[in-house]
């Protein structure tokens, strides 16, 4: 699973991430602005508790995740 | 019409598989490295040089041509290459054990030559990969591994301020000590290690970039924790800003 639904206005944003790249540091969960990530219940392939998007229609797009996320699981932000 | 406005940097390889511990600031230094050799359009023509310590998985993550130096001498080995062939981009990616510890006289004398080479440096204040021992910039009454008790002055004297020193070297044309604990800072960041390339690329001199990174594992700290400590302990040793800016004296 890579691709995050999209819903909403065309105003908000989007954000591709691999869950099986994340480390759980969650600096982009404290990060974000509008609170859209929060910690997932399953581990992923290197056995963290990875991030996920938790409401994709709060996303306005500014790539903050993205730029704070050490190990790049967050691969692609649209607006 | 919805746009892509970031994407992974075209200067990381593809299949990269990053092995730093959860939280390291050296995959945001690495990623915000690769935008900006992305950004001045130098990928094709860039050869950096990997050090020892955490840093030297470098060569794994960039997609430039890259060479291992020996420990502490990744300046030496990239003023060779510089003079070998001087239309390319020549950058150096080291730790501050390595820049600062075992190849303080390679950097300070690169530096002082005014090899048109870029140098950035990770400091955080310890030797990471080896297990968290004291280095050149542990600050006093940092807990390390080599100083149980806390760093004391009259045992290892005091943290290098490796941007100070090079600041008076006349070759350096960029020196600037930045953080990446918060967004704003590694957008300032970025802009720095633009600069640190620019003046490489015009002839100006030396370009140097300190970067204040955490070590979460070595410092027994989260992540969150790691970047508060970056805030209060280390800024207020290691004082942030733009040191020389030979760039907009030019202009």
């Amino acid at each position: 699973m890579k691709e995050e639904q999209r819903n909403g206005s065309s105003l908000m944003g989007r954000i591709v991430l691999d869950r099986d790249k994340c480390k759980a540091c969650y600096l982009c969960v404290d990060s974000c602005p509008n609170k859209v990530l929060e910690i997932d219940k399953t581990v992923n392939a290197l056995g963290y508790y990875p991030v996920k998007v938790k409401e994709s229609a709060k996303c306005v797009g500014c790539a903050i995740c993205a730029r704070v996320c050490p190990d790049l699981v967050i691969e692609k932000v649209y607006r | 019409m919805e746009q892509l406005v970031y994407k992974k940097p075209e200067s990381v390889k593809d299949d990269f598989k990053v092995s730093f511990c959860p939280g390291c600031d050296h995959g945001v230094a690495y990623k915000i490295l690769a935008e900006v050799l992305d950004e001045l359009g130098v990928r094709e023509k860039t050869i950096g040089v990997a050090s020892v310590g955490c840093s030297v998985f470098s060569y794994d993550y960039f997609n430039v041509d890259m060479i291992e130096a020996p420990h502490g001498r990744a300046l030496a080995v990239a003023t060779g290459v510089k003079r070998s062939k001087p239309d390319k981009v020549v950058y150096t990616y080291q730790g501050d054990g390595d820049l600062a510890s075992i190849g303080m006289g390679e950097t300070i004398h690169a530096m002082t030559r005014g090899e048109k080479v870029t140098a950035i440096c990770i400091n955080n204040t310890t030797y990471g990969m080896t297990g968290g021992q004291g280095g050149p910039t542990t600050l006093i009454g940092q807990v390390t591994t080599t100083t149980p008790k806390g760093r004391m002055v009259e045992q290892s004297g005091y943290p290098i301020k490796i941007s100070e020193i090079l600041k008076e070297v006349d070759g350096t044309a960029f020196v600037a000590r930045v953080s990446l604990d918060t967004p704003a800072a590694i957008m300032n960041a970025k802009k720095c290690i633009k600069k640190a390339f620019e003046v490489q690329l015009k002839g100006l001199g030396a370009g140097f970039v300190e970067i204040l990174a955490t070590c979460p594992t070595n410092w027994k700290m989260t992540p969150q924790e790691a970047h508060e400590r970056v805030r209060t302990q280390m800024a207020e040793v290691f004082k942030l800003g733009i040191f020389k800016d030979r760039l907009s004296e030019a202009q």
